[in-house]
């Protein structure tokens, strides 16, 4: 297993979750958890995923989320889990 | 599993609190590269530096993206160089030409500063360090990445006062040698009483010889943070403003740590220690007079200001110390001057002053630092506020350091610009009364006695 948090924040609009999601299956990263909440009237969304049979590097899917994010108008971040689990479990 | 509001609050930390990793410092030790030939020297100085840090900058932009936490800088220690060049340097251009190879190192391998052009004279000077000391001026004036430290005085060896009074001149010398760039290259240059091996923040990083060949440690930063999570504990009781600054303290640290783990398997490295100090930058939000403020201060400086310092730092070190499997290096608060846009507020309060910042650095984790003073200031009133500064490291088992900048041609009520990370800072007014014959005296200040205390 080899997850990593995808952080969406930004305006709340129609399919974001659709593109994310449509994109992170075209090269096999495997979504184990979705939650959203609404931040000051921001949209929040996490995704936990595990890449650890996908096709393409972690650079790679890092770069192609950014800029999907450009294009659907949110911030799209992509992180591995390590520094939340760090941080918050003993 | 890690929930949302985990995810939202380490982002928050990063994106809005200044959460950063404030250095990745490779240690290097360069003992294997001593010879008696300048030349060889100089070339397996640059060899050594350019081959173990030569995937410092990669790993760290890698590191960067992996985790979406800024690195701020990168950086090299290496073995002090008036150990280095004791045999092959005889003089201070041959020892400025060390100072040169190891710019140009580490401009090579893309770290931002490169620390170790210093000496260990806590007791007493070889011929080979007080060539050393003599070149410091010219050796920073002619490089930009380099920094120097010398150690002064330790709690085992007495305070060495010689080198103290010497270090008033160089100072003053430095000052001079930049004074068209308002005397800018004086905070490459910090003096120490207990210098610690494994610090990995400058102007004082150096490798000590007690030191494996090469070792990563990562200085971990974020004063915003600590100051943010006290906002919501206003008008609570200490105990609750301890546990606080511990709980924040710990997370901070633990980003640290697994920087540092991951830098060491990168760079195949081993990993040293993390070093959580409280760092401020002129940045708004990120300073640690700000965190003084918000447990109930008007100014940095006000009465109560030392002691609320003491619980920060101590605060500090038990979140951190329980994070860690290794902190070293300087572990605390920094009160630099310039770079606290809330102590520069208090300065221009007339909230602080030089001997209350002094008080301040006795419970602190570093000293007297990036103060700008009148360059008409004396060597010796200079080595005078050094020896101070010395007594209270030596007394009280700390480490302490003295950063000053004896800004030529400005006076008290002028302001001097350093630019980027260093900020900006109003120049403070220094006790003008002499102490000429005192600094003048020859020798050594002895250790003080380490048992029956009062």
């Amino acid at each position: 297993m080899e997850k990593i948090i995808i952080t969406v924040v930004g305006k709340d609009t129609v399919g974001i979750i659709a593109k994310v999601s449509t994109y992170l299956a075209d090269i096999g990263v495997n979504i184990l958890d979705i939650s959203q909440t609404i931040v000051s009237g921001f949209f929040n969304m996490i995704m936990i995923a595990d890449r650890a049979d996908s096709s393409v590097d972690f650079n790679t899917c890092q770069e192609a989320l950014d800029k999907l994010g450009e294009e659907i108008g949110v911030q799209i971040k992509c992180q591995k889990e390590e520094i939340f689990d760090m941080m918050h479990r003993i | 599993m890690i929930n949302i509001n985990e995810v939202l609050e380490t982002n928050e930390m990063i994106e809005r609190e200044n959460l950063d990793v404030r250095t990745i410092t490779i240690g290097i030790s360069l003992l294997d590269c001593m010879t008696s030939d300048l030349d060889s020297l100089n070339q397996n100085i640059y060899n050594k530096i350019t081959t173990v840090a030569a995937k410092l900058s990669d790993t760290a932009k890698t590191i960067e993206g992996q985790y979406g936490i800024p690195i701020v800088n990168k950086r090299i220690s290496v073995t002090p160089i008036g150990i280095v060049g004791s045999s092959a340097c005889k003089s201070i251009d041959d020892y400025v030409s060390i100072a040169k190879t190891m710019d140009k190192a580490a401009a090579k391998v893309g770290a931002d500063l490169i620390g170790g052009y210093s000496a260990i004279v806590s007791k007493g000077m070889t011929p080979a360090e007080e060539t050393l000391i003599k070149s410091i001026p010219k050796a920073l004036t002619s490089t930009t990445r380099v920094c120097s430290s010398v150690a002064l005085a330790s709690s085992k060896t007495g305070i060495n006062m010689d080198a103290v009074r010497l270090m008033g001149q160089i100072i003053l010398e430095i000052a001079d040698l930049s004074k068209d760039r308002d005397s800018v290259d004086c905070m490459k240059l910090v003096v120490f009483c207990n210098a610690v091996d494994d610090n990995p923040f400058m102007a004082g990083a150096f490798h000590g010889v007690s030191e494996a060949d090469a070792v990563i440690n990562v200085g971990v930063s974020g004063p915003g943070v600590v100051k943010n999570a006290l906002e919501s504990v206003r008008g609570e009781s200490f105990e609750v403003l301890c546990e606080t600054i511990k709980k924040t303290a710990f997370k901070v640290t633990r980003v640290g740590q697994l920087v540092a783990k991951e830098a060491s398997k990168m760079l195949d490295i081993p990993f040293g220690i993390v070093d959580l100090s409280l760092a401020p930058t002129p940045a708004i939000g990120d300073s640690v007079a700000d965190i003084l403020c918000e447990m109930g201060l008007e100014y940095a400086g006000a009465p109560g200001t030392t002691a609320a310092l003491a619980l920060l730092n101590d605060q500090v070190k038990n979140g951190g110390m329980m994070a860690s499997s290794y902190v070293g290096g300087l572990s605390g608060a920094f009160i630099p001057v310039s770079e606290d846009q809330g102590m520069i507020n208090a300065v221009e309060a007339g909230a602080i002053t030089l001997e209350k910042l002094e008080a301040m650095t006795c419970v602190c984790s570093v000293g007297l630092d990036m103060i700008a003073i009148p360059g008409s200031t004396k060597a010796t009133t200079i080595s005078g506020v050094i020896a101070d500064e010395m007594a209270l490291g030596m007394v009280n088992q700390k480490t302490t350091a003295v950063r000053i900048i004896p800004v030529i041609g400005k006076d008290v009520g002028d302001t001097v610009e350093f630019g980027g990370l260093f900020g900006y800072a109003p120049i403070m007014e220094v006790n003008k009364y002499s102490c000429d014959d005192f600094i003048n005296r020859t020798g050594r200040i002895t250790r003080p006695v380490h048992s029956f205390k009062n």
